[in-house]
């Protein structure tokens, strides 16, 4: 039996969807036993929604006013403290998963597989490194506990329908109060999360502004689709940071990913290779991402979008 | 404060295209181009920008790796530290003892601040900054992209998901980068000539009393799966056929 410890990610209320991707990638490996952790301020709801993960054997949860955001120097003691009944311990290879697991793991005094994309046997994993241009087969040492990021968009959700007990768990440790949470400002948006949309258009340089880029939401509404963009995009400041997808932005795997004025630079790719369908539509017909594109449409972004946005809407 | 530490690792160039070596036994870089890596030279810019604004009285730059290294210390040098370390080791560390090294350097020189990318554009892991901050038991800030420094504290906005995240850290901490902190100036010919005189301090891993922790071993490497090239259509009219062929749309 490997007993297997996923911390759970959320944003205070709801359960965040990369929580069900490392149950996935959890449940390949042999005989594993899944439990989810849940530390919140109020882990009620977020553990209730944890439960129905299909394949996890219980639901922890801490619950401490401290837990209100998450703070990894903040979290990666209490962490750290449920460890020791576990031979591993997973989290999410977002921008949670990220800054927590490493902290964990030097607390353990081990060091940490990132962002495994395919587990090859008990302690041996795949991942991508130079910005997915290779990728190498791990082995982590067998004898201490695993520390490991998910990389969410090579697992699919695991399937909801499950009832796992919620438990209260006691993590007591003392807490850091060098580090203080003083407030997110986020984008408010309507539309589909970008990590987890089934479909996404994303937007390049080519669109020259910030006003032009509502040629893109419109067709993002028609489809329902999460919105992303290139590098270029976001440093010209057509759009916000949050929406950059690529190898130091967001990795992302949607079912359709429509690319419009991207060129398609190797970091850009790295963040988009898992893919269902790529659909690129460039004014240059030699753009790199036509290398990669599943369909190809060589055109002009400021007729086109319009276009496509008007024959989908019918 | 008084110093702050930068990490300047040496890394394959960030446009150079990188290929696996046909046995699987890594990735070339035999005669390719080598440069600090992008996220570290924003982190040393950063550290310039905080002591040129009268917030910091020295910036150290510190390497690990081979005697190679000292090229990137010297560019690190050229660019406005004031004194480089390189810790020689002939082979590659693990993230942890790679932050071992760091809190060991941190101490010795009672540091402030430690300034790293928040990836090296090779591994890239993304852990070395976090782990450290855990060693040295103090704050992590990590993926900023705007630091601001007032008197014994640090408010950091930090590149999360979900958007802009901004926390305040007591001194010492450790803050990891990200791309949109700010844009690392040219060196000057002078200024590399000015490097030249700049100490450059070699130590060995044993003087600091590291060791060194149980690795993740890299068994081997493949190229990715790559994807073929589609189709190409001729019009808007073409592209939703091909979508609804495909029960997309």
């Amino acid at each position: 039996m490997a007993r297997i410890l996923i911390v759970a990610e959320h944003d205070g209320s709801d359960l965040n969807p990369s929580t069900a991707k490392c149950v996935s990638c959890a449940a390949a490996i042999d005989g594993a036993e899944i439990d989810v952790v849940v530390l919140a301020a109020n882990v009620a709801d977020i553990a209730a929604k944890a439960a129905e993960i299909a394949g996890i054997a219980r639901v922890l949860t801490v619950e401490r006013a401290e837990n209100e955001n998450a703070v990894a120097a903040i979290l990666a003691p209490q962490v750290a403290a449920l460890a020791g009944d576990y031979a591993y311990v997973f989290g999410p290879s977002t921008t949670f998963g990220r800054d927590l697991m490493p902290r964990v793991a030097a607390l353990l005094g081990v060091n940490q597989v990132s962002d495994i994309m395919s587990v090859e046997g008990s302690h041996t994993f795949k991942r991508p490194i130079y910005a997915g241009n290779a990728i190498v087969t791990v082995e982590a040492p067998p004898d201490t506990v695993l520390i490991a990021t998910v990389r969410v968009a090579s697992w699919p959700t695991a399937a909801a329908g499950g009832s796992a007990p919620v438990e209260a768990a006691s993590a007591d440790t003392e807490l850091p109060v060098h580090t203080r949470y003083i407030g997110l400002e986020s984008a408010a948006s309507d539309r589909p999360d970008l990590q987890t949309a089934a479909t996404v258009v994303a937007g390049g340089r080519a669109f020259g502004s910030e006003e032009n880029f509502q040629l893109l939401y419109a067709l993002a509404d028609t489809l329902g689709a999460g919105v992303g963009a290139s590098r270029a995009a976001v440093d010209a400041g057509y759009c916000a940071n949050d929406m950059q997808v690529g190898q130091t932005g967001k990795i992302i795997a949607p079912d359709l990913y429509i690319a419009i004025g991207i060129s398609g630079a190797i970091q850009h790719l790295t963040g988009i290779k898992d893919a269902g369908t790529i659909v690129a539509i460039n004014k240059d017909e030699e753009a790199p991402i036509f290398e990669v594109a599943d369909i190809g449409l060589a055109g002009d972004l400021n007729s086109a979008v319009p276009e496509l946005t008007n024959a989908l809407s019918k | 404060m008084d110093k702050i530490i930068v990490g300047l690792k040496r890394v394959v160039d960030y446009n150079v295209r990188v290929q696996v070596r046909s046995d699987g036994s890594g990735v070339e870089t035999d005669g390719v181009k080598m440069s600090i890596n992008p996220f570290d030279e924003i982190a040393l810019e950063e550290a310039l920008r905080i002591r040129e604004a009268g917030n910091a009285n020295e910036v150290i730059a510190v390497s690990i790796g081979s005697a190679d290294a000292q090229q990137q210390l010297r560019t690190g040098l050229a660019m406005g530290a004031d004194r480089a370390i390189l810790v020689a080791v002939d082979q590659d560390l693990d993230p942890l003892s790679v932050a071992r090294v760091f809190q060991a350097i941190a101490a010795k020189e009672n540091a402030g601040l430690v300034m790293l990318g928040k990836q090296a554009i090779d591994g890239d892991n993304s852990q070395v900054a976090q782990m450290l901050a855990a060693l040295w038991d103090r704050p992590q800030a990590t993926f900023a992209s705007g630091v601001s420094i007032e008197g014994d504290t640090a408010r950091v906005v930090r590149e999360v998901d979900a958007g802009l995240e901004t926390i305040e850290v007591d001194l010492p901490a450790v803050i990891s980068v990200d791309l949109r902190l700010n844009e690392p100036r040219y060196v000057k010919l002078p200024d590399i000539m000015k490097a030249k005189k700049k100490p450059l301090d070699e130590i060995a891993l044993s003087d600091l009393g590291v060791e060194a922790a149980p690795k993740v071993r890299e068994l081997s490497y493949a190229p990715p799966a790559a994807r073929q090239r589609g189709i190409m259509v001729d019009d808007v009219a073409g592209l939703v056929a091909a979508l609804k062929d495909k029960g997309l749309v």
